[in-house]
């Protein structure tokens, strides 16, 4: 389970910081949003991976740990507002600045991407 | 009651900006005077627990009343009650020039502004990671619409950077909480700074490179070397008294990275890389902004790189880690916050009264008001590139009196030459402003009454942080001696009580074996 779960995370990362530092605005917030999940993730694993324990005490023999779950909650409700904040953004940055490269212009021919 | 004055601080602009929002309608002169008011309350507030810090008391106010490591606790000691101060008097006076008209250029610019205090505040006061990372949030997603207010293309341009960069950071800093609750088991900063001292030696690799992630995250919000690029362009594209209110938001990256070296990391060995690593990226942004400065083709450029010059100053100081740096440091600090403000807001003024050239350096008509501006002008560049009589060059002596041995070879000559190519471009812009003028005035622009009280609010800063040198002196030094004592804290806030359940992760490894 723990090589599956690095694995989706670290692809997750690639993929976001690849469509990060793309040209334009759509697939940087896209890009953002993969980081995001990946961070939740990786946020989740900090408490240690274990199956059938539940976060409450009496539950289970092993309760895990639930801080990591309150962060990751908070986390997610805090990236998606700023997401959500971007979203907007890019909608304005387009309609001012009359492109949607994240510089505001096209560039040479070719490079706009 | 005197204990709830803790919270005070996050209290008053969190109720105070969702009473301005929820009152947006009721006109302009309304929202001013109640948003002058809830900024002249946090001064008092502020400057009431600056004195109780200043006995050198440590309080702890545990929120709900859940006590650490469990809940989240506020810390109130000689730094966050500076830090808090310092933010008071900035907004103040940011505040004041915004009444003369900039907060009507957009909506709910005073609401806005109270939720940026109240993030500023919490950072300075919480006492739990995860905590900082969510003022910061509050205190970016704030200073996000902040810069987007009077909207425009430079602003709108800028500020998709400037978003994008921060929400990439915070990513950033999430990861590096969870490396180091992974490692350590806790978020709470002294209770992670116990965990750390009884850590062997491969346990701490992980810290540090939890450690060193944190202060990249740092570093970008205090914009050092590499990481400050966006700064120059999202600082000169901000309405004035929004950029003045900037001149704090680099210092809380600063605070932190302070604050996690002084508490958390101060006797592991986590301490020494980053130390190494602000010392050389500190130096190298004192040399680019200084390059920056000269450079600058407009005042508010001008500005953004003096800024940097100062980030670069204090971050170079925070890595010698002696009290003598910390002390000097500390009073650098409040003197380069409070006049890079005024900077800006005087830049504001000058490029009102010169139509269409701005603050841009070229010849123009000639000012209005020359003889107020020009004074404003000389007052702040003199105080800026650290000339005596004013606090700059107190500041300046104190720091390169802290540095000693190795470290004077390299800090010497670049503080000086940064200071040098401060008063060549100060002077260049000064000369452009004030004698190279076409005949003929800009008739509009002149300066208003909130304006005049913003600048003077915070340009007073300069002779009197000289005048009461003493007392300033005295206070930083003693908190540099705090600072140094990160033991006190963890004592007071835990007694001698062991640890409830150290060893998180071998305990699950020997149940899984």
């Amino acid at each position: 389970m723990e090589l599956l779960f690095s694995l989706v995370v670290g692809v997750l990362t690639a993929s976001g910081i690849y469509l990060l530092l793309r040209g334009r605005t759509f697939p940087v917030i896209v890009g953002l949003t993969l980081l995001s999940y990946a961070v939740n993730l990786f946020l989740f694993s900090t408490g240690g991976l274990n199956t059938d324990a539940a976060a409450v005490i009496g539950e289970s023999l092993t309760p895990t740990d639930p801080l990591p779950q309150a962060l990751v909650l908070t986390a997610i409700v805090i990236g998606f507002a700023m997401t959500a904040f971007v979203v907007i953004l890019a909608i304005r940055a387009r309609s001012e600045l009359g492109s949607d490269h994240v510089d505001g212009q096209q560039g040479e021919a070719g490079d706009g991407r | 009651m005197s204990q709830h004055l803790l919270v005070l601080p996050i209290l008053v602009p969190l109720i105070g900006a969702l009473a301005l929002l929820l009152t947006g309608k009721v006109g302009h002169a309304a929202q001013r005077r109640m948003g002058v008011a809830l900024t002249a309350l946090l001064v008092v507030i502020s400057a009431g627990l600056l004195a109780r810090a200043g006995s050198g008391e440590l309080t702890f106010y545990a929120l709900g009343n859940w006590q650490a490591p469990f809940g989240i606790v506020l810390m109130l000691d000689r730094l966050s009650a500076l830090m808090l101060t310092l933010t008071a008097v900035l907004a103040l006076g940011c505040v004041l020039f915004a009444c003369a008209g900039d907060d009507a250029r957009g909506s709910n610019f005073h609401g806005l502004f109270q939720l940026q205090l109240m993030g500023l505040n919490g950072a300075f006061l919480t006492g739990d990671l995860f905590n900082l990372f969510v003022f910061f949030e509050i205190l970016l997603l704030a200073s996000y619409a902040l810069l987007m207010h009077g909207g425009g293309k430079a602003r709108v341009g800028a500020g998709l950077h400037y978003v994008i960069l921060n929400l990439a950071g915070s990513a950033l800093f999430l990861v590096a909480l969870g490396v180091l609750y992974g490692a350590t088991g806790t978020l709470n900063m002294a209770d992670m700074a116990r965990r750390l001292a009884t850590m062997s030696g491969d346990e701490t690799a992980l810290v540090t490179a939890g450690a060193l992630l944190l202060i990249v995250v740092f570093s970008l919000k205090a914009a050092l070397l590499p990481l400050y690029f966006w700064l120059p362009r999202t600082y000169s594209a901000a309405l004035a008294p929004v950029a003045a209110l900037f001149a704090i938001m680099t210092k809380v990256g600063l605070y932190a990275i302070l604050r996690v070296q002084s508490l958390i990391f101060a006797d592991s060995p986590v301490a020494e890389p980053v130390a190494a690593w602000l010392w050389w990226s500190g130096l190298a942004t004192i040399a680019l902004a200084g390059i920056g400065v000269l450079a600058a083709r407009d005042l508010r450029p001008l500005i953004a790189y003096l800024v940097l010059v100062s980030v670069g100053t204090l971050l170079a100081a925070t890595a010698l880690a002696t009290p003598q740096a910390n002390t000097a440091l500390l009073y650098y600090l409040l003197h380069t916050t409070l006049i890079c403000g005024a900077l800006y807001l005087i830049a504001e003024l000058i490029g009102q009264q010169r139509g269409k050239a701005g603050t841009r350096l070229v010849r123009a008509r000639r000012l209005h008001q020359r003889f107020l501006l020009g004074g404003f002008f000389l007052v702040a560049a003199v105080a800026v590139s650290g000339l005596p009589p004013l606090a700059g060059a107190l500041g300046k002596l104190l720091l390169l009196q802290a540095a000693e041995g190795a470290a004077r070879l390299w800090l010497w000559p670049l503080l000086l030459l940064a200071g040098l190519s401060a008063l060549i471009a100060m002077s260049r812009a000064g000369s452009v402003f004030f004698w190279a003028s076409y005949k003929g005035e800009v008739a509009a622009g002149r300066v208003s009454r909130a304006q005049l009280a913003g600048v003077i609010w915070l340009l007073a800063s300069a002779p009197l942080l000289v005048g009461f040198g003493g007392p300033v002196s005295d206070y930083t030094r003693a908190t540099a001696e705090q600072l140094a004592d990160p033991g006190a804290k963890i004592a007071q806030l835990f007694g001698d009580e062991s640890l409830p359940h150290m060893a998180r992760f071998q305990s699950l490894e020997e149940t899984r074996r």
